[in-house]
């Protein structure tokens, strides 16, 4: 079990996301960096999508009531272990008692804390992850806050001798992931659906602005200033069905991404959409940074996703080998 | 070949075939030709009904006159792909709206239906007279999105058609009756809300524990009853 003692709002219990029900209406979830979330269960032996915590407020502190391993990925921060400071993209093993208390990042915007065996909440529909707007999953449906209590899944190794070891996170262990000096994030689309309907001035607009990402933005969707996309002739669309990562733009021009907790539907124009392989890039975007838009094939948005796979396929052999020295 | 880009053959281009374009390489969405009809609209539940069964495809997206395809893996022939959708949407029958009957008693105008005046004046007609025609319209569900168990509903008479609101209202109730454009509805969540609330219902629409969470599925017919009027 661990124990939360200080948990700003909107820090939510998250897996990779509940897959299948859209049909119903109900969104996906899900962790907004699923690589992070990923690479805290491969150092720890868990599956892939075992729920950890989403961090994207801070300060936050929880106890470890008894011995348990953990990792801490996504954002680069600063975190401490019994009053022992602690590297991002690490794992360790805590005793009972032991507090853990991870700061504001440095750089990036959610850290992930997952732990051996998992958080164990029930499943709702098929996934763990917190449906805020619906209240279900995760934990009864809502933000974690002080004085919650989470039970622990059975860690996966028993015999595994090592918790003390981490690894390098994918914006430095992937080429050409990382930001750049200018501290705009390059984040790559494919075209979408209406793009041809706007007029070429707007479609130079769209690629050559670096777009804000407004404080208006969290999980369901992030809003984006700096200039206005306008169609000569507006559209309705009739509602359809969206994915995370789609860019819309509605009448008052200014494009939405939406993300992990996005409606199922949608019926603004849809300009572009993020390729599978940045948007875990695009979830560690903080509202203030800046971002802009790439233009790829859906060939090279395919092959995009083969040094993600790639990454965590090598941190999960690295890591299983590691704890049994 | 590749769709969304401009030098790729227009995919659909045939007279009468749904237009298919991608949204990232997960998704991607069928829209039907045409108006907003039930016989489109039968056309699409029947794709959706076939497509899920396709190998890689995790889901059938059903939207008013569309269909959104999410795949497990990007497709590796996205024109094959495509060619077989068309091919199937002219070879299909479509399905009729052939689900259950949902019977939902509804408390018109009141603390909770705080718009039915609005629409009154808007449509030029009596508030029981915009209730008279809502309650004996027959209504089908076209799609069910937007929220867990929000259902698209077609059928509304245009004499009571009125537009969604530009500033939504910040908290309506689960169960809120509304009416948005030519569309009418049950509020599935308290949210905010752009539709106008003319009445209320005490159903749950969705419930994750339940065997079936979603009290309404596509191809549902939805007939609203009079349960009290408080005007």
């Amino acid at each position: 079990m661990i124990e939360i003692l200080a948990s700003p709002a909107f820090n939510t219990i998250q897996d990779l996301g509940r897959h299948g029900a859209r049909g119903i209406g109900v969104s996906t979830s899900g962790a907004m960096d699923p690589v992070a979330l990923a690479a805290g269960n491969a150092l720890l032996g868990n599956e892939d999508g075992a729920a950890g915590i989403e961090i994207q407020t801070f300060p936050f502190r929880l106890r470890f009531q008894e011995d348990t391993t953990f990792a801490l990925t996504g954002a680069d921060h600063v975190s401490t272990l019994a009053g022992l400071s602690m590297r991002p993209w690490w794992c360790k093993r805590a005793r009972a008692g032991d507090i853990l208390a991870i700061g504001t990042p440095r750089r990036g915007a959610r850290v992930y804390a997952t732990f051996g065996g998992g958080l164990d909440v029930p499943r709702v529909l098929g996934s763990r992850s917190t449906h805020l707007r619906a209240g279900f999953g995760g934990l009864e449906g809502r933000s974690l806050q002080t004085g919650d209590v989470i039970p622990v899944g059975k860690p996966p190794q028993e015999a595994a001798r090592r918790f003390d070891f981490g690894a390098a996170p994918p914006d430095v262990a992937i080429p050409g992931a990382g930001p750049r000096d200018d501290g705009v994030l390059r984040i790559r689309v494919m075209r979408a659906g209406e793009y041809d309907l706007f007029s070429e001035a707007m479609q130079a607009r769209f690629w050559s602005t670096a777009w804000k990402v407004s404080a208006r933005s969290d999980r369901g969707g992030y809003r984006l200033t700096g200039d206005k996309l306008t169609l000569d002739a507006p559209i309705e669309m009739r509602s359809h069905g969206v994915v995370a990562g789609v860019v819309q733009v509605p009448p008052a021009g200014e494009p939405i991404i939406q993300m992990s907790d996005a409606n199922t539907a949608g019926g603004y124009p849809k300009m572009a959409a993020v390729i599978q392989a940045d948007l875990w890039r695009l979830g560690q975007a903080a509202p203030g940074s800046f971002i802009a838009f790439r233009d790829v094939s859906y060939q090279d948005a395919v092959a995009a996703m083969a040094p993600v796979n790639d990454y965590l396929a090598s941190l999960r052999a690295v890591a299983d080998l590691y704890r049994q020295l | 070949m590749s769709i969304n880009q401009p030098s790729a053959p227009l995919v659909g281009a045939i007279e009468k075939s749904p237009k298919i374009s991608l949204i990232g390489t997960l998704a991607m969405l069928v829209e039907a030709p045409g108006e907003f009809d039930l016989i489109q609209q039968g056309r699409i539940w029947a794709l959706a009904d076939a497509a899920s069964s396709w190998p890689n495809v995790q889901e059938a997206v059903i939207g008013v006159t569309n269909v959104m395809l999410v795949f497990e893996q990007p497709p590796a022939d996205i024109g094959m792909l495509a060619a077989s959708i068309v091919e199937l949407w002219h070879r299909l029958p479509g399905r009729k709206a052939d689900g259950k009957v949902i019977e939902i008693p509804v408390i018109y105008g009141g603390e909770l239906g705080f718009d039915l005046p609005a629409v009154a004046k808007h449509t030029g007609l009596p508030a029981r007279e915009v209730i008279r025609i809502h309650s004996e319209g027959d209504y089908t569900v076209c799609a069910v999105a937007s929220s867990p168990g929000f259902g698209y509903l077609h059928g509304l008479d245009p004499r009571i058609h009125m537009p969604r609101k530009s500033v939504p209202s910040l908290n309506m109730r689960a169960g809120s009756v509304t009416i948005g454009g030519m569309q009418t509805g049950v509020a599935a969540l308290s949210s905010p809300n752009g539709w106008n609330a003319i009445g209320w219902a005490s159903v749950a629409m969705f419930d994750p524990q339940r065997e079936q969470p979603s009290l309404m599925l596509p191809g549902d017919r939805v007939r609203f009853r009079i349960d009290r009027i408080e005007l």
